[in-house]
């Protein structure tokens, strides 16, 4: 391997061979055969005409240098000559280049895929619209089962206290409910800023400014605190949830697990579930407070409404039912989350990636049914007349 | 071939975590064409000295030639370098979200210039190197073994015909006749190549099948010199690396192969 830094340009020559007798001609490979001269090689290589080359052998005296590009463009045009001409000699090679070119031709011809009858555009339509629509239902389905069989752990569990992982639910507390006392706080405070800011200026037109604060009320109460807390644990401790649990399956933690006879639902899903059971509804009360907050801060700028007569126009003008409207529904919402957090990422198998993709589609998935069950409760209070 | 040309130099290595210094003065070189081993203890730094090598980490102190050029300063020379080095990861390191083809033209994607025809073809044509079956290519990582994970790896390693080939524990997790079959397929190829091969491993049956010389690092720099060299080394650690029950047995099997070689 001592050739001269080569000037690395490629080209081939096609010479009359006499030794071979009438007709023999000779394919020189010129110069380095490599990767990087492999595009150019290819397009000269497609003009030449097999029909113009009988009795050609390929002659590799003149190479300097030969990768398995430039090996593979030689054994191609080999393949090529040989469908019109029978068998195509390579001589002259230098050892090291014949080993190679032995070892490229031991690829195999490609094989046309099979499937040539394509589907057309519509059955592929219909086929995917099919495929969703069933994998909807099966997904439906696993979790209403593994709702089941939460319930049915959970129960065992209430039967043995002693298995209770008290340690466990004690830290998912901390990580769920007061680490996201911040987030929480904060955003609901700007809901209620915003809300009494296009509240105001709408209510003004018709004197009514103070209807402000109903307006702030009846809706935080009821809707905002509940379903932005909802949102913000879906997306910070739902993902967490799958996330957690994903990298415990890939690391086959999860196995280890029943192998030594510790249930992954009463280890991993109950103290989860328990824990946002316990932080939403603390949660939520929080937020309302922020949102009232956040509402009365605006009031008190924007309409002079002191905060003594913000406190008395909102315990005269709103219910209590409406508090207790948005805070029934903080546990379902905890289980809701919980599960689907947990379930999707008890799913995931095999490869890093998955743990990825499911915690995106676990934490679609959490908002997507907590906003579902929303309306099924708006639904459910209208008929009560609540 | 009777001055063997320098490929990689190494030299006065200084690596230091914090407090912890991982080598101190370490030299290490690899000729061209021969194959490399790189063994040593847990935590002595094998492979932070072949991340080193490939840019990964960069050293406290020392000097790092590829190919002649100075890696550590030059970024022309780490660019020229990177173009001419293959890398083999442990797992394969596949881009999980690629096909096995698609991985092989990453690099030469990169690079540009070549037609998607021409690049399928030479995909295929580094399946076959590597002893992978051509349906091989349309399916993602995932769906391959552990086994053929490594051999993917490897073809992607192999799709610019680099001149340098790195391999990190190539046999570690693969069972014993998948280890011998990735130790003929790496000595076969870098015969039919002509490669270079720096290897880190800890598989003794591996150091004996394919290795030319061995470097072992021990008290923070390396011992070179062929097995049978580090054999008679004084060494506590080479001592029972090289002449414990495991390694006799494995010195006995092998040596009629190597003498056939």
């Amino acid at each position: 391997m001592t050739e001269p830094a080569a000037p690395h340009a490629a080209s081939f020559d096609i010479a009359e061979n006499s030794a071979a007798g009438a007709g023999g001609r000779l394919f020189q490979p010129v110069g380095a055969w490599i990767l990087a001269q492999a595009s150019d090689l290819d397009i000269q290589l497609a003009r030449l005409d097999p029909a113009t080359t009988p009795g050609l052998r390929i002659d590799g005296g003149r190479l300097t240098q030969l990768d398995t590009a430039g090996a593979w463009l030689l054994v191609r045009l080999a393949r090529r000559l040989e469908v019109q001409h029978g068998k195509v000699e390579f001589v002259n090679f230098d050892p090291s280049h014949a080993t190679l070119l032995e070892r490229v031709a031991e690829v195999e011809p490609e094989v046309e895929p099979l499937n040539a009858a394509r589907p057309n555009g519509l059955t592929t339509f219909l086929a995917r619209i099919g495929a969703a629509t069933i994998g909807v239902g099966t997904q439906a389905r696993d979790l209403v089962g593994f709702l089941g069989l939460a319930m049915i752990t959970l129960g065992r569990s209430l039967k043995q206290p002693h298995r209770f992982r008290l340690t466990a639910l004690v830290s998912q507390i901390e990580k769920t409910g007061l680490d996201a006392m911040p987030i929480v706080g904060l955003l609901t405070f700007l809901i209620g800023v915003v809300l009494a800011y296009q509240g105001a200026e709408t209510l003004r037109g018709f004197g009514a400014e103070i209807y402000t604060v109903n307006l702030l009320g009846v809706s935080i109460l009821r809707e905002l605190g509940i379903l932005i807390t909802a949102i913000i644990v879906a997306g910070r401790s739902g993902s967490a949830f799958t996330a957690q649990i994903g990298t415990m399956k890939v690391n086959q933690e999860v196995d280890a697990m029943q192998t030594m006879g510790l249930d992954p639902v009463e280890v991993l899903v109950l103290p989860r579930m328990l824990a946002l059971i316990v932080t939403l509804p603390l949660l939520t009360f929080f937020a309302n407070i922020m949102g009232l907050l956040g509402g009365g801060v605006i009031c008190m700028v924007l309409l002079d409404i002191s905060p003594d007569q913000y406190m008395r126009q909102l315990a005269n003008t709103t219910d209590i039912s409406h508090f207790w409207v948005g805070m029934i529904k903080a546990p379902f919402f905890a289980v809701i989350i919980a599960l689907v957090g947990c379930f999707e990422g008890l799913r995931v198998s095999g490869s890093a990636e998955s743990v990825g993709r499911l915690t995106t589609q676990s934490v679609v998935e959490a908002i997507f049914l907590v906003i579902i069950a929303d309306a099924a409760f708006s639904i459910l209070f209208q008929l009560m007349g609540i | 071939m009777a001055q063997p040309e320098t490929i990689i130099e190494v030299t006065g290595l200084r690596t230091q975590f914090g407090r912890s210094v991982i080598h101190d003065d370490l030299d290490f070189t690899v000729r061209r064409g021969e194959v490399m081993g790189v063994v040593g203890g847990s935590g002595t730094g094998k492979s932070v000295l072949l991340k080193e090598i490939i840019g990964l980490i960069t050293p406290a102190a020392g000097t790092i030639r590829v190919l002649g050029g100075d890696v550590l300063n030059d970024e022309a020379a780490m660019q020229r370098a990177r173009e001419s080095w293959g890398v083999l990861f442990q797992d394969g390191a596949l881009f999980s979200s690629l096909t096995v083809a698609e991985n092989i033209q990453v690099p030469m994607r990169e690079r540009g210039g070549l037609s998607q025809t021409l690049m399928d073809d030479l995909a295929r044509v580094k399946l076959a190197l590597v002893g992978l079956p051509a349906d091989a290519g349309p399916k993602f990582p995932s769906e391959l073994s552990g086994g053929m994970r490594k051999r993917a790896g490897l073809a992607r390693a192999l799709a610019l015909d680099p001149a340098l080939l790195f391999l990190d524990e190539p046999t570690a997790g693969l069972d014993p006749i998948g280890a011998a079959d990735f130790d003929t397929l790496i000595r076969n190829l870098q015969q039919s190549l002509g490669l270079t091969v720096v290897m880190v491993t800890h598989d003794l049956d591996s150091l004996v099948a394919v290795t030319d010389r061995i470097s072992a690092l021990v008290d923070k720099k390396v011992v070179v010199g062929t097995i049978a060299e580090l054999m008679e080394q004084d060494h506590p650690w080479l001592r029972s690396y090289f002449h414990g029950a495991r390694a006799r047995q494995v010195a006995g099997m092998a040596a009629p192969n190597v003498e056939k070689r």
